[in-house]
């Protein structure tokens, strides 16, 4: 065990934070799920991507710097020190890349991930259905084979960024006499395709993040399944790995907002003083951000090492989701009457965009799976407790 | 970077497991806190020959002159066990404070010289009193006591020369004692300026100690409660199979797996000497005795009405749990630690990903 960074280490480090200091926008962009901001988070990707940083951990003929896992939470790291803008194709580079990486084959894994490295591509979800929520398995979206063709009938819904979009990734039936888990298959599909229709869903927050997508007739080639037919669950199961266990949060994201939350502390002293608590919850919040850090370093050591992620990433996502939102509502309760201020407002101050990320963490216990249902999982499948 | 243990460690953690397993049942446990001393000579020995008992100190004094991070695995295990005897106080806590001060030669030297072959050995216990404990634990099978004199200086003292009255506690394992006892020249190891920085070192390694038992006592107690969960039916089935079950016990495991590189991270602090080992042991301390109240809470809770009963063995590390989680330094305490030096340090820049390496920036 050596939890220092080794030399290249450090000059990745170094290299790294030079090119975002020279390059991240001076100015916010606006929100990727406004069409205006999509495009500008789009642009970013591009910019990322020449610079060759839109994926450090893939191999280099993908666009990656072929480096390990640490080298990319040392990126991470970096690049929420940088302020950098989030990352508007996260469904792909976080969730499909690995995914099209272990059960892709070599024309799809060339097809695919240069394209998406470089935001030409943005890629949305799309695994859920009005009736398939928790119960996953529960799929009845259709997808027929017809000579080298698949024809797709049926709805997905809460398909984050499927509004701007350019490819969804989906789990359909293929086996019309399956059930539960058995006779799904991974699709990649484009929502230009015929047959596709994508209808916004307006978030509480006025936004339009998610989608209801409509498939008729849609034909897809069979050179778009990703791995075996019939084979769908267990390659989502591994997305679903990546998603809660180690990419899609990154534990930069959550101890910038330690930092943030520790500050706020300091310049409300009158808050603190009103309810001693906040001071103990801040503290709570900040040493769960660096667990969270830590654990993932840990994680990361053993994919390396030839491990992989299992069901424990169940334990990660009830953790980095719940942290969040206390961060979150121990902000909201630092600020006050001012909490419910848009940072548009001209008595607002310094609330700065604490609502809108309060907002956003709510649904954290929510995506990728309730916490719920995480909790069923690691009952079941880490402590071996019966199924119900 | 690399956060793994490796096969030497991995093997000593196998081997302290075993013995315990063998030597340290629930039968055992309950025998000892019959008897008048509550330790077990043989067990203590048996340690020993593993290698535990000197595994921190020099080749000079008898031991292995390994590291906290070649330790915290067998902590675990020793918390797991629930083993009664003082390892955090006569390992982690006095001999390596020995040790320290035998560099300066003179009678600590000779002292140390007497004492750290036998603690090795396998043939002595150490006692230590530190102001953040009201009572010495395991004074009475400790064969060498470090006390503080009123004017804070250190004192290694014989147990022959004190007398001990015992402080009964909630832990039917623990032994707690104040000490009656005269300072003199003779006895001196340190003044009150130099002990000071002593305690403080020995407290952030004796909190660390605590900090990685409770991680073996969390998952017991949780372990506890899965067993149980999964052989006793209500309505026909396995309650365990009830979500409302399943949910507690998750959320404990949550807690116990997330303090988990923390206080391994606060090992490695500590061997390689990081400037900020001392916030790392009270992140450790402050998460991992959280995790085990958790635990003990929600064991208790899925045992139901047979966990409040003296004949099942819950509730030995549930009190396990309550007391090392106030010794060497409350939860709040080490959260409160933490929270100083946190604010003090929050308009510098940010460190490394705030994982404070050593050598960054």
């Amino acid at each position: 065990m050596d939890l220092d960074y080794t030399k290249e280490q450090r000059a990745f480090r170094a290299e790294a934070r030079e090119w975002l200091k020279a390059n991240v926008p001076g100015q916010a962009l606006p929100s990727m799920d406004t069409e205006q901001g999509f495009a500008a988070h789009r642009e970013w990707e591009t910019k990322l991507n020449e610079g060759g940083w839109a994926m450090v951990s893939w191999p280099v003929e993908y666009g990656g710097r072929g480096v390990d896992l640490i080298e990319w939470l040392i990126f991470e790291e970096e690049y929420y020190r940088a302020g950098a803008p989030g990352r508007v194709n996260q469904n792909g580079i976080f969730l499909l890349g690995p995914t099209l990486m272990e059960y892709g084959s070599d024309e799809q894994k060339a097809r695919f991930l240069p394209r998406m490295a470089a935001g030409i591509d943005v890629w949305a979800q799309g695994w859920s259905e009005p009736n398939a929520g928790s119960d996953m398995a529960a799929i009845r979206t259709t997808a027929f084979r017809d000579g080298d063709q698949y024809v797709v009938n049926g709805q997905k819904t809460w398909c984050s960024r499927a509004v701007w979009a350019d490819w969804i990734f989906c789990i359909f039936r293929t086996d019309p006499d399956s059930e539960r888990h058995r006779g799904l298959s991974f699709m990649l599909v484009p929502l230009d395709a015929e047959g596709v229709q994508v209808r916004a869903i307006e978030q509480l927050d006025g936004e339009t993040g998610f989608a209801e997508v409509f498939f008729d007739n849609v034909r897809v080639p069979v050179d778009q399944l990703l791995g075996e037919e019939g084979g769908g669950w267990k390659v989502a199961m591994s997305t679903a790995g990546f998603e809660r266990g180690l990419m899609l949060r990154s534990p930069a994201r959550y101890q910038a907002t330690a930092r943030k939350l520790v500050a706020l502390l300091r310049d409300n002293p009158e808050a603190a003083q009103r309810d001693p608590t906040l001071g103990d919850r801040v503290i709570r919040g900040w040493m769960q951000a660096e667990a969270y850090a830590l654990q993932t370093y840990r994680t990361a050591s053993r994919i390396i090492g030839g491990g992989s992620i299992g069901a424990e990433s169940s334990l990660n996502k009830i953790f980095w989701s719940e942290m969040d939102l206390a961060m979150h509502e121990t902000a909201m309760a630092l600020l006050g009457p001012r909490a419910e201020l848009l940072p548009t407002a001209r008595a607002a101050g310094d609330v700065g965009d604490w609502l809108d990320g309060f907002q956003f963490a709510l649904a954290g216990p929510i995506y990728a799976g309730t916490n719920e249902i995480q909790r069923n999982i690691a009952a079941e499948r880490l402590l071996g407790l019966p199924r119900g | 970077m690399d956060f793994h243990f490796n096969e030497e460690q991995l093997m000593f953690r196998d081997s302290v497991r075993a013995l315990l397993e063998r030597d340290c049942t629930a039968d055992v446990l309950r025998e000892l806190w019959a008897g008048e001393s509550g330790r077990s000579d043989g067990l203590w020995s048996g340690l020993a020959e593993l290698g535990l008992t000197g595994l921190l100190l020099a080749e000079e004094h008898g031991g292995l002159g390994m590291a906290e991070v070649d330790l915290v695995l067998a902590l675990e295990e020793s918390g797991r066990a629930c083993l009664p005897e003082p390892l955090v106080e006569t390992v982690l806590a006095a001999a390596p404070l020995l040790e320290t001060l035998a560099a300066g030669g003179g009678t600590p030297a000779s002292v140390a010289d007497k004492w750290l072959p036998l603690v090795a050995a396998g043939e002595a216990r150490l006692a230590i009193e530190h102001p953040a404990n009201p009572c010495v634990a395991d004074a009475h099978v400790a064969e060498l006591l470090l006390l503080l004199a009123d004017d804070g200086s250190l004192h290694a003292v014989a147990r022959a020369q004190v007398e001990l009255t015992r402080q009964p506690c909630n832990d039917a394992a623990r032994r707690l004692f104040t000490v009656d006892w005269k300072p003199g020249d003779d006895s001196l190891l340190a003044k009150a300026a130099g002990a000071t920085r002593l305690l403080d070192a020995a407290f952030d390694r004796a909190a660390f100690g605590c900090a990685a038992q409770q991680l073996g006592i969390g998952q017991k107690l949780i372990d506890l409660a899965v067993d149980y969960a999964g052989q006793r039916e209500q309505f026909g089935r396995a309650i365990g199979s009830f979500q409302a079950v399943k949910h507690h016990l998750a959320t404990a495991q949550v807690a116990v797996e997330f303090a988990r590189p923390v206080v391994y991270r606060a090992a490695c602090s500590l061997a390689t000497g990081h400037t900020d080992a001392g916030l790392h042991v009270s992140q450790a301390k402050a998460m991992a005795d959280e995790a085990a109240l958790l635990a003990a809470r929600t064991s208790l809770q899925v045992h139901g009405g047979i966990g409040y009963t003296w004949e099942v063995d819950l509730h030995a590390w549930m009190k396990r749990a309550w007391a090392l989680e106030m010794t060497w330094g409350g939860s709040a305490w080490h959260r409160g630690r933490l929270a100083d030096a946190v604010l003090a340090d929050i308009d510098n820049k940010p460190r490394e990903g705030q994982l404070q390496l050593q050598g960054v920036n």
